[in-house]
């Protein structure tokens, strides 16, 4: 993208209502929901809330469009492709109003909005050249029989979207979704759906069939669980926290075992060894935790560092969270805004008292800043233990955990106690060090000399509790798609 | 195999403990519960009945030896390949003994039992060619970056193991487990434990290392549940009941998300056209139904025959029942055996009943076989409707329901109309109708003019309530993999 847009400060949506059929809709019970900005507390718009009885409509909307002969089943594969690079296109024209509405929305930094924008363009355009490559093979079965695999699309798949990234978050799942031909009903986060919203409206512009492509504003334990529990779902990709992932899992197998992909919480360990390049080490794992305001499933939530650099590393991050620039994400000057909403800023709130409590040296930071706005202060721990509460919850803000280690054993073990596992990092120059972790840590992703590299060429996703199946990459496409075998029997097979 | 062994109607287990870190220990409740033959109601062994205490030791045994630096996963991957051979020569070399086990315990004539166990060798030397070839990828990411994924044993993986095909069904799963360099807790049906118990010896004997491989007998809602719940088992697979496959998928919402693959029920659509070859379609369904005395996932339990060969082929498919010897599994005339227990031969006979009352036509059979032993005559109903208990209900026993159609469409509507989806067939000559059945019918096995080809290279799994996961070809091992994906900071990166 050539030109950075100018923010539209005031950004209004577009679009309020549900989207069932590609037509917009109020909500079957006629109620709405304030959605509101973080940083100023002002309401940007009534949005209708969908429940069980609209989502209901929706699924059907998305199994009418499933159903074989439908335009969608019989579309060629790269016609598919052809629409997702569409939907590209025209969310990059509308770049300006969509990060401005995901500025308000989710109170990052306007220039991250931006961003966000230009990597859901990405994945869109990686997924769309996926659609006609999703290949079945032929396979040399014992006997006289002719077998081939076919991948179909799963059917009509149920995506639950978070707050912390909601356009980019929407197309990882929409786009690998569409490319393997499903259809799909979305539920983005109550608190973050305008951009979602908008979204919907580019879908049919670029000519997506009815029905192919719905959203359903509205709440978890309403809309989300209705998602989860419907038996006509044949597939849920879930985002968030690992408390409702169970929730979602446990509401599969009471309903019809649909498939479920989910990517949860993560408490993620970032090892500095005493070789690595000390000044792009302390960069690096400070964007790796406090990159947009700490919200992030793989933020660098424990940082180890060797105990011949761990004075030196402490201080140079101290400093570092000291120069941080926070308020208006508006202004270009600011590098975090707020947190999202009251919730999650009690509970980082909570959480930094527990680490004063628990014996954590405070740097830096450690209160709210007064004032209008979810803001808090960034802050950097320094001594931390591996059984403070801090260093084994999800904090989810900017909290930085700054913890010593003395060997390598040592740090594979530790940065391995955990039940999640979503990604990690380790800092050094020496290629021993670097592949070691590599093959030890227990994470889906591992980063050397690097954080928060995540790439839609690449699959991404959770060990342990951090979740189950992957996205991007080969391997997301796969998880839209159902095997079947099909086995002819033949007069003469040969080789 | 070039001779067919003797059966050894007497055949007693030479194993009938608990199987742990590579040794033979009683339970440590000290209970044991009886091993009985269906066939003539006699107890066959005591065997040794585990819980969760014993569960527990187990899983540790598994964790123990699949932790870094251990001499499993230090193991060349080829090193692997060749332990799995090395199993599979020994399998081949106890066929005799292994057979009859099968036979006395599931009740299934020897000639099957032999053929069961030879599947078994089989799908362990498939297994081991793949040992060395689970590769992960290098990625062109964008950006200066080296990317590469790394394709990582799960973990500690349980296996809950059914009664219908014990040997050839534990292999199945222990044989990618393996493969991939997970380790392994394995339960075998409590009905059916004797050749899961020498299976443990025969990897000992061929150098599985302690720990790696380790067998708790027991029942489901003790031992079996244990392994669903345990924290530090990090995924389960399960070929059983829909029912339990629930409870299982929940027990994983419940304690860590561990990754779930379910192999369950079936109810699946056998579909012949009037152009087919009438007498291969009458005998090719007739298989499809009465095999393992209809004791499949996949049994042809719905035969759709299209209108203008139904009398015939209803007349035909009563005549070839009425044929069926059934008796002793170890007397070579007959083709069936004894249902496996008591809870099976009433859930059947009440089946029966039910499609009496509800208004089939009973051509033959339908009634139970006066003596010792499970034993149930050959039972076809015609002028079966979809609404009936026998159409809609897995009935897991020898029941054939034939039902009558008249067009392509209405065949695929009514094949799809389950919320099962796990094998389907249709018999035809024409191209056009094999490959629309073919690509319409929503199971994730569809056989054309053949029925129960099931081979090691091709996935096998179910659509829908059938199933989640595949067991089999490429698929198969991946699903004992974790992908790891690994993203190095480079200067200068290059196409």
């Amino acid at each position: 993208m050539a030109n950075q847009p100018e923010p539209v400060r005031d950004a209004k949506p577009k679009y309020t209502q549900l989207f069932i059929n590609n037509e917009w809709v109020n909500s079957s019970s006629g109620k709405t929901f304030e959605d509101k900005d973080p940083a100023t507390f002002e309401k940007i718009a009534d949005v209708q809330e969908g429940d069980a009885a609209d989502v209901d409509k929706a699924v059907k909307a998305a199994k009418e469009a499933f159903k074989l002969g439908s335009p969608w089943r019989r579309m060629d594969a790269s016609q598919r492709g052809r629409i997702i690079n569409k939907i590209a296109d025209l969310i990059e024209q509308n770049t300006q109003l969509l990060a401005s509405l995901e500025c308000r929305d989710v109170g990052k930094p306007f220039v991250h909005a931006v961003g966000d924008v230009q990597k859901a363009v990405n994945v869109m355009r990686y997924s769309a050249g996926w659609a006609d490559k999703i290949s079945g093979k032929t396979i040399p079965v014992d006997g006289e029989f002719f077998t081939y695999t076919r991948l179909e699309p799963v059917g009509v798949c149920a995506a639950i979207v978070p707050w912390n990234n909601p356009i980019a978050l929407l197309t990882w799942k929409v786009g690998p979704a569409l490319a393997a031909g499903c259809t799909l009903v979305v539920k983005p986060a109550e608190q973050t759906p305008l951009t979602t919203l908008h979204f919907a409206q580019l879908c049919k512009e670029a000519g997506l069939p009815a029905g192919v492509f719905n959203v359903i504003p509205g709440y978890g334990p309403t809309a989300g669980s209705a998602l989860a529990k419907h038996m006509d779902v044949d597939k849920i990709s879930f985002t968030g926290s690992t408390e409702v992932g169970r929730l979602i899992m446990k509401a599969s197998a009471e309903s019809n075992l649909k498939k479920v992909t989910l990517e949860l919480g993560g408490k993620s360990p970032n090892i500095v060894f005493a070789d690595a390049d000390l000044d792009e080490a302390v960069e690096v794992s400070h964007l790796g935790l406090f990159f947009n305001m700490g919200q992030s499933c793989s933020a660098a939530s424990r940082t180890y560092v060797q105990e011949e650099i761990y004075d030196q590393f402490v201080a140079k991050s101290t400093e570092r969270a000291k120069k941080k620039t926070v308020g208006d994400p508006f202004d270009p000057k600011n590098e975090s805004g707020p947190q999202v909403d009251g919730m999650q800023y009690k509970k980082i709130l909570e959480l930094i008292e527990s680490g004063k409590k628990e014996g954590a040296k405070l740097m830096t930071g450690g209160a709210k800043i007064e004032g209008k706005g979810y803001f808090i202060q960034p802050t950097v721990f320094a001594d931390v233990t591996d059984n403070m509460r801090i260093a084994r919850e999800e904090i989810f803000g900017p909290v930085q955990q700054i913890i010593k280690f003395k060997t390598i054993e040592e740090a594979i073990e530790r940065a391995n106690d955990t039940s999640y596992g979503l990604a990690s990092a380790v800092h050094t120059k020496d290629i021993n060090k670097a592949l070691t972790l590599a093959n030890s840590l227990r994470a889906g992703t591992v980063w050397v000399n690097t954080y928060h590299a995540i790439r839609p060429q690449a699959p991404f996703g959770g060990y342990k509790e951090s979740g189950t199946g992957r996205e991007h990459g080969e391997e997301g496409i796969l998880e839209y798609c159902e095997i079947k075998t099909v086995t002819i029997k033949v007069p003469h097979k040969n080789s």
